[in-house]
């Protein structure tokens, strides 16, 4: 934990010795999300609501994916870099050092430009909050709190296993953003809104809706089982096959070195 | 103390295709081929040695230091390195050795390298006191001084380079590996990373492998060469064993004032021209004073110089006779 | 014209290498338009009144979006362009017996062409055959279909005719990224990328609907769907060639102003 302190310190002042293009990316990630928000904006100027939720709450749910996808992507940038790295040697450069795969890549990358989108995030926390209509009760800020926390380990689990497929190809690695780049865009209105088989999609397979459809319902006082509140733990056994897909494609790279 | 028992590797390639209905097809099938990147090798180094392992591009050698490394599984043989098999036990294997790639950096480029420094020392777990000596004389050994507190992307080609190794060698490692360290370095560079490495091995008893296509690097370093083609290895031998095969010819050059000399009957002409003279000999049968001594008995010799064939001809030879 | 036929195998053929790259780019952005018209579908089924569009209009709104994306995105940069101006090597450029705006303008033009040929087959055979609400429909007739071919190719002029623009910022900045960035943001965005125009609000969209963005993709598409039609759509094609008319005399003003500078400086 200390040495990962150094990293980011060390990452933090190289990143800082390129103010006008760190800024250039900030305002990029800040304008890109900002027009998807819009987009939300203008359709609910037409519509009102969808499936019964309010511009508020959608928000909330467009905070919380937005939040934690910009998280993960500043500290899981490793991973997701990862076939860059693979393909300029700097993962064989990370493996002579006597430390944990999982965590060398994890220090070798990290991304603070992803603050555009996290200030973005942030302020429509801000907003939605306390105009979503939810009573801010003790449960509900535990929701919002495990809905974030569990939210960045899972969007990181989804960025472990991009990096375990770049093991096997570096070509085909595009679909990977269905679910990536996919959870973020689509993420911005609750997932229940995209029909029953992807809902199921997102809760078993991929599960998005764990940390951002459920809980967001005991949010807002749709149901009222308090099992709601603690969906997004569940999530976190995705980090299981995550690890045993990664583990599967660090012993294929020890084999072929490709 | 390395050894390798009879290390294999092979690699399954695509073929690309060509044209666009190959190409077209290509989508749904594609065809393999085996490539042998490694074919029984064995060989042992021991402690304090300074070996070049040559050879020409794709003919293993960076196969077998990523073998030894432990970043590469082989599909058979055996490695021990220190008593352990490297890619068994990563990372208390990669303890004990250090790695110097000359294409790629390990510094951070927009810090002092001071900072990296600092954090391959807490990457490694050095101690502070054991870190600040082996700095210390490193830095004396390489003459970094104020160096290492600029940015390595201020840094001149062979400073970094100077840098790299020193990085490479905070930890105290028993071997080092060296991937080309003086590829694309100015002349001044060059002899000044050959010395400092030739320090090193002299007064901490590290054992050097060294990677090169630079022959003059072999020359002034290495006393033993191995050298891999087609991923077996071809040659196993000393430099001077080497020159000695190689050098049973010497070429003699004279320039002379005169009338043109007789030549001895072991003398091969390769060129006569009035007030130059080039020959070859064989020095077994001809002493190379004697021949000498011949040539001046019968005219005034303006400069003479015996020429024995250079590592460089030595290895396009060897390529050549093993056709690799 | 023969060596465009050239070219144009050449790089078809390459982009068939990556075979993986090939079949994955498809994959995503079949997801994505699936994603896209379920969402439009969730906002159906809550008030059917207030949509604009039929569904079966945003079914192939969205689909001839994800088979031509290559055409009309605007964040796609060439970097032979930018390079040569950012390098210096503008200056061979110059000395070559050619128009350089034009010859930059087909390079462009190209190089999109290439692209998107790659994707659009298997995409629109595949969203042919979908079942309902996500099949894609032809258009009504056969005057709607080549009035949507001559709007595309106007839609792309335009959309390179703005890029244009856009790289001859790079001689007066240093650093052109950010106008780059903003400008595809917003050409995005107002072009009907993010949702269709007829979503926008009224009052925004009538402004919006006049705007050079409104040239580009949200004219081939709309009336391919079906959702312009009747003389609205020789009105749109008149928009459309006003704007690249427009755009091409700014572009080439714009660089020669540029040029100027250039060879004054020395580069």
């Amino acid at each position: 934990m200390k040495l990962y302190g150094k990293f980011f310190s060390i990452h933090l002042r190289c990143q800082m010795q390129y103010k006008a293009s760190f800024f250039m990316t900030s305002l990029g990630q800040f304008l890109v999300s900002f027009s998807l928000l819009l987009g939300i904006f203008f359709m609910f100027l037409r519509f009102n609501t969808v499936e019964g939720f309010t511009f508020e709450q959608v928000l909330l749910c467009s905070a919380v994916i937005l939040f934690t996808y910009s998280i993960a992507e500043c500290f899981g940038r490793g991973f997701d870099a990862f076939p860059m790295m693979i393909g300029n040697g700097e993962f064989d450069r990370a493996l002579v050092r006597p430390r944990s795969e999982v965590f060398l890549v994890l220090a070798s990358k990290m991304e603070f430009s992803r603050i555009g989108r996290l200030l973005q995030a942030i302020a429509l926390f801000c907003y939605a909050i306390p105009t979503s209509g939810i009573d801010w009760s003790a449960d509900k800020v535990l929701t919002l709190f495990l809905m974030i926390s569990c939210g960045v380990v899972i969007f990181f689990g989804l960025f472990v296993i991009y990096a375990a497929i770049s093991f096997f190809t570096i070509e085909g690695i595009e679909v990977m953003n269905i679910v990536t780049d996919g959870g973020r865009e689509f993420g911005a209105y609750p997932f229940s809104i995209y029909g029953n088989e992807v809902l199921k999609i997102l809760t078993y397979v991929i599960p998005l809706a764990l940390f951002q459809y459920y809980p967001l319902l005991y949010l807002i006082g749709v149901r009222d089982n308090p099992l709601y509140i603690f969906t997004p733990l569940i999530g976190l056994l995705f980090l299981i096959p995550c690890y045993g897909l990664w583990r599967f494609g660090l012993r294929k790279y020890k084999s072929t070195g490709s | 103390m390395i050894t390798l028992q009879n290390i294999s590797k092979s690699f399954r390639v695509a073929k690309r295709q060509t044209g666009l209905g190959n190409a077209a097809r290509a989508l749904f099938s594609r065809e393999y081929k085996k490539v042998q990147a490694l074919d029984n090798v064995s060989f042992t180094i021991n402690e304090g040695e300074m070996v070049g392992y040559i050879g020409p591009n794709g003919a293993g050698k960076s196969t077998t230091i990523k073998v030894m490394c432990g970043i590469l599984t082989p599909d058979s043989g055996e490695c021990k390195i220190n008593g352990r098999t490297p890619w068994k036990e990563r990372k208390s294997h990669v303890r004990d050795i250090g790695v110097v790639f000359g294409q790629r950096s390990q510094l951070w480029w927009d810090v002092p390298v001071i900072d990296s420094f600092e954090l391959i020392r807490d990457i490694y777990k050095v101690n502070s006191n054991e870190y600040q000596k082996t700095l210390d004389t490193l830095t004396e050994l390489l003459d970094l001084g104020e160096i290492i507190k600029t940015p390595t992307r201020s840094l001149s080609l062979g400073q970094r380079m100077r840098c790299e190794i020193v990085a490479s060698l905070l930890h105290n490692p028993k071997i080092l590996f060296l991937d080309e360290p003086t590829i694309g370095l100015d002349a001044v560079s060059k002899i000044a990373v050959r010395q400092f490495i030739k320090n090193l091995n002299a007064e901490m008893k590290t054992t050097v492998i060294l990677t090169t296509h630079d022959m003059q690097d072999i020359e002034a370093l290495t006393e033993r060469i191995l050298l891999i083609g087609k991923g077996r290895i071809l040659l196993d031998g000393s430099l001077t064993e080497l020159q000695k095969r190689f050098s049973c010819e010497k070429t003699l050059i004279v320039d002379y004032n005169g009338q043109m000399p007789k030549l001895s009957d072991n003398m091969t002409p390769v060129e006569l021209k009035e007030g130059r003279l080039t020959v070859t000999f064989d020095p077994t049968k001809l002493s190379v004073s004697d021949a000498i001594a011949y040539i001046s008995n019968q005219v005034e010799v303006a400069d003479i110089s015996v020429v024995s064939i250079s590592a460089e001809q030595m290895v396009a030879a060897l390529y050549e006779e093993h056709k690799i | 014209m023969s060596a465009y036929l050239a070219l144009f195998r050449i790089r078809f053929s390459a982009g068939l290498q990556y075979r993986a790259a090939a079949l994955g780019g498809i994959a995503t952005q079949f997801a994505w338009g699936f994603m896209l018209i379920l969402q439009f579908a969730a906002f159906y089924r809550t008030n059917p009144d207030a949509f604009p569009m039929t569904p079966s209009q945003i079914a192939s709104y969205i689909w001839m979006q994800q088979a031509l994306l290559a055409l009309f995105m605007t964040w796609f940069v060439e970097h032979d362009i930018l390079s040569s101006i950012t390098s210096g090597s503008i200056a061979y450029e110059l000395a070559r017996p050619m128009n350089l705006y034009n010859r930059w303008f087909c390079q462009a033009t190209a190089n999109r062409v290439v692209k998107a040929t790659l994707r659009f087959v298997p995409i629109l055979l595949i969203a042919f055959l979908l079942p309902e609400p996500f099949r894609m429909t032809l258009p009504e007739n056969l005057e709607q279909l080549s009035f949507f071919l001559v709007s595309t190719v106007l839609a792309l002029c335009v959309v390179v005719a703005f890029s244009m623009f856009i790289y001859t910022t790079v001689f007066y900045t240093l650093s052109s990224a950010g106008v780059r960035l903003v400008a595809s943001v917003l050409a995005d965005f107002f072009a009907g990328a993010i949702i269709p125009l007829p979503f926008f609000p009224d009052g925004v969209r009538q402004v919006v609907e006049l705007l050079p963005f409104a040239a580009m993709q949200n004219m081939p598409l709309r009336i391919y769907s079906g959702s312009i039609t009747g003389s609205d759509v020789l009105w749109g094609l008149g928009l459309q060639a006003f704007w690249l008319i427009t755009l091409v005399i700014l572009g080439k003003l714009a660089m020669r102003k540029a040029l100027t500078k250039v060879i004054v400086q020395g580069g």
